[in-house]
């Protein structure tokens, strides 16, 4: 298996969204991930995605998301990157249930982390956040090319 | 979206995929239905849904929220399998009414 490197970077729209999930499963599939697996990395993507144009920026459709995607031998990593407002307490960001906003449920980073099978937030306050996530990718038969 | 109005219920056909931008639009749409109309059951059905998050499930258990103290109530309907597992996680049918429905053949 050959490595591989995807980025793209878009306004923060919702629309956007779609386009980022999509990106990220399709380039999955093309790793023979498992369907269930497929629909687990859209959350993710969605998750992080969705908090970037949500929390990072406001809402504002004005800023910019990046995805980045790097394939490797064992491992799909995927990125999330905005230069948003950033994060204060990120051990707190993450538990179950906590929210900054009375509306939502705090779920989004507690999909990230039960879906995928590494989770890493970088954030600073004022300057932006830096999601990587990674799904393992289970070769069953070794690649012949 | 396909919709159908009952008396006081409103049933809602959610296809697709619900994230945050067709969240905000089931949101709204819901919340017209009961400050204009005065619906106070709300079923959604969930056959065609192929895909939800965190805004989604949030904007359920807002209505959810929004319902309770008007005396009224939402129920999930025919929730695809694959959505079994998000939807645990959540939490939401610890909640929410989930029920199956019989296809008609
Ligand atoms: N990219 C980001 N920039 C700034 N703050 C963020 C970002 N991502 C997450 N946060 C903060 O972390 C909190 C928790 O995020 P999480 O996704 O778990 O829950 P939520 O977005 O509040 O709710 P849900 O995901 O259920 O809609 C958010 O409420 C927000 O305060
Ligand atoms: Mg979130």
């Amino acid at each position: 298996m050959k490595a591989n490197r995807i980025s793209l970077t878009f306004s923060s729209l919702p629309q956007n969204v779609t386009v980022a999930r999509m990106l990220a499963s399709t380039i999955g599939a093309q790793l023979d991930l498992p369907i269930n697996e497929l629909e687990e990395i859209k959350v993710a993507v969605s998750e992080a995605v969705s908090n970037s144009i949500i929390h990072g920026y406001d809402n504002s459709p004005d800023n910019s998301v990046s995805l980045e995607l790097e394939v490797s031998e064992d491992n799909l990593t995927i990125k999330v990157i905005d230069t948003g407002c950033g994060i204060k307490d990120i051990k707190q960001a993450m538990q179950a249930s906590f929210s900054t906003d009375p509306e939502r449920m705090g779920l989004g980073f507690i999909f990230m982390q039960s879906f995928m099978d590494d989770l890493q937030v970088e954030s600073s306050l004022g300057s932006g956040t830096k999601v990587t996530m990674v799904k393992r990718i289970n070769r069953q038969h070794p690649s012949s090319h | 979206m396909k919709k159908r109005l009952e008396r006081q219920t409103l049933h809602l056909y959610v296809d697709g995929e619900l994230d945050m931008k067709t969240a905000s639009q089931l949101k709204n749409m819901i919340d017209i239905d009961i400050d204009k109309k005065g619906i106070r059951t709300v079923v959604l059905h969930m056959d065609d849904l192929h895909f939800i998050d965190s805004s989604g499930l949030g904007v359920i258990l807002g209505r959810y929220k929004k319902l309770l103290p008007l005396g009224g109530q939402i129920k999930l309907t025919n929730v695809p399998p694959n959505l079994y597992r998000i939807m645990e996680l959540s939490g939401l049918p610890k909640i929410i009414e989930f029920s199956q429905e019989e296809t008609a053949l």
